[in-house]
């Protein structure tokens, strides 16, 4: 087992050191620094003066590989690659535009981040596999029928409708929860309640409807038959069999995305003014500020890497077929 | 003047390539006969109706040009606007040009909000002025309802004309060459879609039926302008999500060793990055080099144009992976049968065994994949959109709509017909395809035969 994990967390480091090569050059060689200086500094009106500042400012102004005027180690370590890129190895993010350390903002931003995905990742994950599982158990009658034509309607409507729905709803025509804010502690709740039931209802119908087929698929196998056969009752043929067996797919699914839930959620965080890393990262694409763009895309990446990791584990746990090839 | 954007050439090479694939299907009885099921059931053949009307439009707004202007001197060389416009605002060249000041609701004579209005005797008072175009040709402003009612009359009147009309036809051609698909769901989509569309067409001609926005453009204009956005980045995405796909998949599956090794690592790689991240860093590239660039591009619409085609790219190249993940298990599993071992052993070179052999056996998974990635780019289409790393912000599309109405619903009075609008389109767009979809994977997918 151990020597399993090990070898599988070596298998991650090439992804990882590929992931880096290419933000490297989608950030750096698509376009040149200069390039970047001038868009930041407005492209008519700039002053090759201004660029200089610009990319010495941020330490852009060195080559790009290879340092020719340095010698030994430094003509590699002094470049933007190494600053830069490899630099994000070590969790060394540099600074945003505002000067802010990205490091120390991450770390503040991650606290809301979980607050507000931590609780729509479970509770919706009980939510669909429940209703999931009921239309299954229903299955080829009305209420099926129906469940399925609710799960496609509520996949053909674009997540951004159910925000601004929900906030019209709940804040504005019920008075139940307000529109939006965050503070810290335990007034964190009332800011919380809204965004939590919408984040759950924007990913019920595609998800539950994704499960009903894995159960369903479930209910078809042999060892399904034989438990009928045997005279098992209905409920204890799908709690016991189909929902246990059954949420081995759905175990793929779901684990990768738990390390990613320190993302938060890009959208809902920024409609609703929580201060977490979602909303930061919107906010650093709408403010055009690259470094923090670079260091939440190898975050990311190194997070969802963690989760591939996991559902390689939680899968050798749950399903005994599966060996340590 | 004739005045093609890229994006035209692009989405009619889309229309030969389907019309040839569409050939092929019907010459080829192990194709054509996962569409003749696909076309069995009703909620395809209904969702078919609905999505021909947006393709219509969609391809009525890809014929670009650039009108004359108005010559002073009659021998002199013609001279054409800058502005690029489409057939589609020719069609609602009413709607295009009624501007009005301000918000204004739907159906509405006058303004939302008070203004100062002179009257003729010289004093001024704060009153909802009349609309410039909106019921302007009504006398009296009581007479709005009749004349609601009147035109909703004459529009369906006309819908029903057309629809019996079309049925007719119909039952004549089309249901004599394919008995067995359902026409009678064809018949009623049609009727709810024209239903619709007519007494919406009477309505315009004198109202604003889906009101104006903060600038006093018409909604409706601006909805049916953006759904040729969300049909090109549905569809256009897949000129660079195939190839990739298919090349990788196909051959990764077919050789195995360091190129399956190869392509297995690109696409874990690529498919670590959060696909948002990606494509947010990759489109913020795109208007840096957009910017820097400003002499590439001398219209803006070809500038919007460019970014679109730009963000087509991005989401190809960031969702074939999926594609290739599957094409390779098939072909895995396709390269050890015996028919493939035969070709071997006839000496088939490897690139014909390719063509000939494995990539017609695994078309049902190529459309099934692309026609369930529709929605999903349609979709995703409103977010990148909102979050500014979408189409460009001139570019009138549901995202742009959705994101300059975000605050409306928060004004007093409350502005909803902009959200609402854009809601009704992409719901209708987006349940269609889903629908067609699910119809098109349960025909062709081969589990579902047995």
């Amino acid at each position: 087992m151990l020597a399993y994990i090990v070898r599988r967390t070596l298998y991650a480091i090439p992804i990882l050191v590929g992931i880096n090569l290419f933000t490297f050059a989608l950030f750096f060689l698509v376009n040149t620094p200069d390039d970047m200086a001038r868009m930041q500094l407005g492209v008519k009106r700039v002053t090759p003066e201004a660029i200089q500042k610009w990319k010495a400012d941020r330490g852009y102004d060195k080559p790009l590989l290879y340092n020719a005027g340095q010698d030994g180690v430094r003509s590699v370590s002094e470049t933007i690659f190494f600053e830069k890129s490899l630099k994000l190895f070590a969790f060394d993010f540099g600074r945003a535009e505002d000067n802010r350390d990205i490091a120390n903002e991450i770390r503040t931003r991650m606290g809301p981040s979980l607050a507000l995905a931590v609780p729509v990742f479970l509770v919706g994950l009980a939510v669909n596999i429940t209703f999931a599982l009921g239309m299954a158990f229903f299955r080829a009658t009305y209420l099926d029928f129906w469940g399925v034509i609710l799960c496609v309607a509520m996949m053909s409507i674009s997540s951004l409708f159910y925000i601004i729905g929900g906030q019209y709803l709940i804040s504005k025509l019920w008075h139940l929860a307000p529109i939006s804010g965050y503070e810290g502690g335990l007034d964190a709740l009332k800011f919380l309640v809204m965004p939590v039931i919408i984040g759950i209802i924007s990913s019920f119908g595609g998800s539950a409807r994704f499960y009903r087929t894995v159960f369903l698929e479930e209910m078809g196998k042999d060892y399904v038959r034989t438990a009928r056969a045997k005279g098992l009752a209905e409920s204890v043929v799908m709690f016991r069999h189909v929902l246990k067996n059954g949420l081995i797919p759905v175990l793929t699914g779901v684990v990768v995305v738990i390390p990613t839930l320190f993302l938060g959620s890009l959208i809902s965080e920024s409609f609703f003014g929580i201060p977490g890393l979602g909303s930061y990262t919107i906010d650093a694409i709408q403010a055009q500020d690259f470094a923090v763009v670079r260091s939440m895309v190898f975050i990311g990446s190194a997070l969802y890497i963690v989760g591939l990791l996991l559902t390689d584990i939680s899968y050798t746990m749950v399903d005994p077929r599966v060996r340590f090839g | 003047m004739l005045f093609p954007l890229a994006s035209d050439y692009l989405v009619w090479l889309l229309v030969a390539a389907l019309a040839s694939f569409a050939y092929y299907c019907s010459r080829n009885p192990h194709l054509a006969a996962p569409w003749a099921r696909v076309f069995r059931s009703r909620a395809a053949v209904a969702s078919a109706v609905v999505l021909a009307f947006f393709v219509g439009v969609g391809l009525l707004d890809s014929v670009h040009y650039r009108p004359r202007l108005p010559a002073t001197d009659p021998a002199a060389p013609p001279v054409y606007s800058v502005e690029v416009r489409s057939l589609l605002d020719l069609a609602l060249t009413r709607l295009r040009t009624r501007l009005e000041i301000t918000y204004s609701a739907p159906l509405a004579t006058r303004l939302l909000q008070k203004e100062r209005i002179e009257r003729p005797d010289g004093t001024s008072v704060r009153d909802y002025p009349r609309l410039r175009f909106g019921g302007q040709h009504l006398k009296d402003e009581a007479d709005l309802s009749q004349d609601v009612a009147l035109r909703i009359v004459a529009g369906l009147a006309l819908a029903a004309a057309v629809w019996s009309l079309v049925v007719l036809a119909g039952r004549r051609t089309l249901a004599r060459r394919w008995p067995f698909v359902p026409w009678d769901a064809a018949a009623i989509a049609l009727a709810a879609l024209l239903a619709l569309a007519g007494p919406v067409a009477m309505l315009a001609a004198g109202y604003h039926v889906l009101g104006t926005n903060q600038v006093g453009s018409d909604v409706l204009y601006q909805a049916l302008k953006s759904i040729r956005i969300s049909l090109v980045i549905g569809t256009l995405t897949t000129l660079v999500l195939l190839p990739l796909g298919i090349a990788a998949g196909i051959t990764a599956g077919y050789f195995k060793g360091w190129l399956d090794d190869a392509v297995q690592y690109v696409y874990t790689t690529l498919n670590s990055i959060p696909g948002v991240l990606l494509i947010a860093a990759s489109v913020l590239m795109v208007q840096v080099y957009i910017d820097t660039h400003p002499e590439l591009f001398p219209t803006s619409a070809q500038r919007a144009d460019f970014r679109l085609l730009s963000l087509c790219a991005i989401l190809g190249a960031v969702d074939w992976t999926g594609l290739a993940r599957l094409l390779r298990g098939e072909t895995l599993k396709l390269a050890q049968l015996d028919y493939i071992e035969a070709a071997h052993a006839f000496g088939v070179s490897h690139v014909r065994i390719l063509t000939r052999h494995i990539l017609p056996n695994v078309t049902h998974i190529v459309v099934i994949t692309l026609v369930l990635s529709f929605s999903g780019l349609v979709l995703a289409e409103a977010v990148l959109s909102y979050i500014g790393v979408g189409v460009d912000p001139s570019t009138i599309s549901f995202g742009t709509m959705i994101n300059a109405a975000r605050l409306e619903m928060a004004r007093e009075p409350m502005v909803w017909w902009s959200l609402a609008a854009a809601f009704v389109f992409m719901f209708a767009l987006v349940l269609a395809a889903n629908l067609f979809a699910d119809a098109v994977r349960d025909g062709f997918d081969p589990r579902v035969r047995v």
